[in-house]
């Protein structure tokens, strides 16, 4: 019998999810990262992971109300029916990462401790001090290593992923492998796979400066989307409103900061030069709490950091005139935060140097997060009610229980799976769940919920579809040697470059990145406008046009990470493009998504899949169109979260 | 270290001095290279890594390429960019520029770690310490990822214990560190070589966890074998260079203890 395989592309906490549920299942699985699969970017992430749990459902919380709030805190832009799958396993989800030993913080009666988060009323947040992520990969790292010792998975740590392997045209595509290159011998090779699975994770560095890893370039989805996969929602890329602005990188201080009490604010009186304890509360503007009673610091990230933006830019009551409001945890007992906050506190300490429980932290909105990625479908659940619910109100009777697949079909092939026979999508890189803004803590989530719950998909797929009556072991190896050869000359045209000597800062791809980030930072988070996106199309196009012209200033055939970098800027530059032009297009504003020139939200035409697919023979490459949503579930409403006027 | 000295104030518009000892490969000859750059204010050695990418150029004129190094977060939680600065081992996207060559002409010397072979320049190989992970069986041996309820309960205090334990990122400081791990690139030596402090304080963050606690004693067979707590020298270098404070002077204790009851047990048990 023909031995099948899975290759995963990604060892986050999607990656790995998938990765233990597939080997589980007997399939082997070839793990690919560009770095030791325990230091992926999942490591970074601080606050928490959410779930309806016994505490908040005896206060009258349920998981439908988590599936409620992601919807609203969306602004309606997701597809609903696989978000209510995603709460609904929620819970079992923390269980199983409680039985791997992830140490989540707890109550004095050892019961697991929860905080609240934004866009939630309820304690519904689970944590492992501030370095959730990084408790939650490490578990999962664990329970990968142990199916490597027995052979189950074999890992290609940094190996970097060049091309997805397509064979057949339009609807009889089929993704029968990948090309990857070793980073360390550069040596470029094929491996056959009957399914290949994307965890690739977020794409950050398009902005220059954010919140994510150096690697989090978005280059891997970059090359599906230009081998065929269609990109959905590039547009919608989440400012998150309290970073620490560095001359590297801004370094997240979690929500959690607010979920465990922090406020918001600046001096009520523009330039006040008094040092932050010198001035008395009532001479404090704590603008969220008085702008949102309701939910207070605890606004979603878009609006706190508009709202934070608007303080700074439009009004110029920022800190000493500069683009930064405090964060302040002053008030709480410094034991109790060293205890559930001490990672991003000692994060603040390091890079600041100074104690964030003695004085206020400064900090100003950052990249963060792309809802946008690589579309994917899903096989629907049984829950179709006769109309879609209003707002469900705390208490009342959730109109669906919890029984697996009311959502989404369990083990169905295409769950999760991008317009690609044989492609999946899962965790950051896939669009799916959050729709124009999510909430903080689901991220986590919906990258475990991807590997756990659509991982028997792409088991099923791999056992019933295609691939069992034609292995990809079986395939001629002519498709496997053209994309050998495809990225062989790409890499050597790179290469070439070097001997040409170094062409100055207009060819230098490090300058080139530079002010990609600083445009793409200027016209396309917080504030958009029509004009100033046309000007950052003109630059980008500009940029691509230096690019063709890009010189290597090293042609070391080992170990050569300019080669690398440099690539993976092309494919960034490809990206930004559609960021730019499906933002240009979407005229409304939606979640995080804000134009000055079109400040509302407009259902009748947008409440839309944004769609790009990319066609290498036309003359425009980039064709947008926009789908249908499954939004059958919950009726849109005004998401105001309560402000009143003032 | 959550605590650090004060910040001395920088001289703005300074220029320092970066020299790099840097290796194409693994077995190819060092050489240093220095680097003449204007930092930041408030940045940090990967920052001055980056400008030296951006135009490498050295002190002498001569056009170099870009220094390889190896980095992920920026937040010093992965542990991808540790390396030795000013002889010091430690994370270099952690280390301000402001803080050690606040001065100008202030120099500072970077080197790739020792106890790990070379790949290119910075960047050094450490599959040896995953590798101890699998020796140590470092995990919780679950019965597999179906809904089957909770994990055990444990105190708020157990929780605080093991949590330490458990934000080792697995960068190496305390191997570099340490006088009894000693480099070792033949793969299949490393099963009868030095396990160090990080092995032992994961060993005793799984021999702390109920389910963990399963696989302990395979755990301490593996500890008291050749390159197990017995070579430990008790020097404690380890300890001190430890960027996340993990207690690894208690975990030593705590093998230590275990390893010894481990061998009484088997003795009245008479099995060898
Ligand atoms: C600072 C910070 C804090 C956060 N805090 C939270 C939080 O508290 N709660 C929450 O829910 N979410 C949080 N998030 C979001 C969350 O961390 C991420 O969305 C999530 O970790 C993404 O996981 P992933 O598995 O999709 O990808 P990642 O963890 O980004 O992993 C991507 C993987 O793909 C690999 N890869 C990438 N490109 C290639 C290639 N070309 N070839 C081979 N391999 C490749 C990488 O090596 C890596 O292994 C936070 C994010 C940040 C930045
Ligand atoms: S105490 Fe043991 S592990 Fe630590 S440095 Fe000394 S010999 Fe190495
Ligand atoms: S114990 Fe500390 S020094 Fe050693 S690998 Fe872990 S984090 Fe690094
Ligand atoms: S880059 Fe992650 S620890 Fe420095």
């Amino acid at each position: 019998m023909a031995q099948h395989r899975v290759i995963v592309v990604g060892g986050g906490l999607a990656g790995l999810a998938a990765s233990v549920r597939i080997a589980e299942a007997g399939l082997p699985v070839d793990l690919f990262s560009m770095v030791p699969v325990k230091r992926s970017h999942s490591v970074c992430a601080q606050g928490g992971i959410n779930a309806c749990n016994d505490v908040a459902r005896q206060q009258g919380y349920s998981e439908y109300q988590h599936f409620d709030e992601t919807i609203y805190g969306g602004d309606f832009l997701a597809d609903q029916p696989p978000v209510l799958e995603m709460t609904n396993w929620a819970p079992k989800i923390i269980d199983l990462l409680d039985r791997m030993g992830v140490p989540f913080n707890r109550s004095p009666e050892g019961r697991r401790d929860l905080r609240l988060f934004g866009g939630s009323l309820f304690k519904r947040t689970h944590f492992a001090g501030a370095t959730t992520g990084q408790q939650l990969l490490y578990a999962l790292d664990e329970q990968t290593r142990r199916y490597e010792v027995e052979g189950k998975v074999n890992k290609y740590e940094f190996w970097e992923f060049l091309w997805p392997v397509i064979t057949g045209e339009g609807d009889a595509r089929r993704c029968v492998g990948i090309v990857a290159q070793d980073l360390r011998t550069m040596q470029i090779r094929a491996f056959r796979a009957d399914a290949v699975i994307m965890a690739t994770g977020g794409c950050g560095l398009v902005f220059g400066k954010s919140t994510n890893s150096i690697i989090c370039t978005g280059g891997a989805a970059s090359r599906c989307y230009q081998a065929g996969a269609w990109y959905a929602n590039p547009e919608m890329i989440q400012v998150h409103p309290t970073a620490i602005p560095g001359a590297d990188k801004c370094r997240l201080m979690s929500e959690s900061a607010r979920g465990e009490g922090g406020r918001v604010w600046v001096p009520r009186k523009k330039g006040d030069t008094r040092a932050p304890r010198d001035i008395p509360d009532a001479e404090r503007y704590y603008f969220l709490e008085e702008r949102y009673p309701k939910y207070g610091n605890l606004v979603t990230r878009d609006i706190a950091t508009r709202e934070i933006f608007s303080i700074c830019v439009d009004d110029a009551m920022g800190v000493g005139g500069e683009n930064v409001v405090y964060l302040d945890l002053t008030h709480k007992d410094p034991d109790y935060l060293t205890r559930k906050l001490g990672g991003i506190l000692e994060i603040y300490e390091k890079f600041v140097g100074e104690d964030p429980r003695k004085v206020p932290m400064k900090i100003f909105p950052a990249v963060h997060y792309s809802m946008g990625g690589l579309w994917t479908t899903y096989a629907r659940g049984a829950f179709r009610p006769g109309a879609p619910a209003g707002e469900h109100k705390s208490g009342s009777l959730p109109p669906v229980g919890t029984a697996l697949g009311v959502g989404m079909r369990y083990g169905a092939h295409e769950n999760m799976r991008t317009n690609i026979t044989g492609l999946y999508a899962f965790g950051e890189v896939n669009f799916a769940f959050h729709g124009a803004n999510r909430l903080g803590a689901n991220a986590l989530l919906s990258c475990l919920f991807d590997g756990l719950f659509s991982g028997v998909s792409v088991v099923n797929y791999v056992r019933e579809g295609e691939p069992a009556a034609k292995p990809a072991e079986s395939l001629p190896a002519e498709v496997f040697d053209a994309c050998v050869r495809q990225e062989t000359a790409k890499a050597d045209r790179l290469l070439a470059t070097a001997a040409q000597g170094p062409g100055g800062p207009e060819t230098n791809p490090y300058v080139i990145a530079r002010e990609m980030g600083e445009e793409m930072t200027a016209a396309s988070t917080v504030v958009k406008s029509g004009p100033r996106l046309e000007q950052a199309a003109a630059k980008i196009a500009s940029l691509r046009e230096r690019f063709s012209r890009v010189r290597l200033e090293d042609a070391a055939a080992w170990s050569n990470q300019s080669l690398s970098f440099t690539r993976a800027l092309g494919d960034m530059l490809i990206l930004a493009q559609i960021i730019i032009r499906a933002g240009a297009m979407r005229k409304e504003s939606r979640g995080a998504h804000y134009r000055v020139d079109y400040p509302d939200r407009n259902d009748a035409e947008f409440m839309k899949t944004t769609c790009a697919a990319y066609d290498p023979g036309a003359a425009d490459p980039h064709q947008i169109t926009y789908r249908p949503i499954d939004a059958d579930l919950v009726a849109p409403r005004a998401r105001t979260y309560g402000k009143v006027d003032g | 270290m959550t605590t650090h000295a004060p910040r001395s104030k920088p001289v703005a518009g300074r220029k320092i001095r970066v020299t790099i000892k840097r290796a194409e490969g693994p077995g190819k000859p060092f050489r240093w290279e220095t680097f003449e750059v204007a930092p930041e204010p408030g940045g940090n050695i990967i920052s001055l890594l980056q400008k030296i990418a951006a135009d490498p150029v050295t002190v002498e004129g001569r056009r170099s390429t870009p220094v390889v190094w190896d980095s992920g977060c920026l937040e010093e939680v992965c542990g991808a960019c540790t390396m030795v600065i000013n002889g010091r081992v430690r994370q270099s996207c952690s280390c301000l520029v402001d803080d050690i060559a606040p001065n100008p002409g202030d120099e500072i010397s970077l080197e790739p770690m020792t106890k790990f072979p070379v790949v290119r320049d910075l960047w050094v190989d450490r599959a040896r310490l995953f590798d101890t992970l699998k020796r140590l069986k470092a995990w919780v041996p679950i019965d597999g990822t179906y809904a089957l309820g909770p994990g055990p309960t444990e105190t708020a205090g157990q929780q605080a214990v093991r949590y330490v334990l458990s934000t080792c990122m697995s960068c190496g400081c305390c191997l570099e560190a340490c006088p009894q791990f000693n480099l070792e690139t033949d793969e299949t030596r490393w099963d009868k070589s030095f396990i160090g402090a990080q092995g032992f304080s994961q060993a005793r963050l799984f021999n702390d966890h109920a389910t963990g606690a399963q696989l302990k004693s395979d755990r301490l067979g593996v500890l008291s074998a050749q390159g197990g707590i017995a070579d430990c020298g008790n020097a404690q270098n380890c300890v001190k260079v430890c960027p996340k404070d993990i207690p690894l002077t208690e975990s030593i204790g705590a093998i230590g203890r275990a390893v010894t009851l481990h061998a009484i047990a088997k003795w009245f048990s008479g099995r060898s």
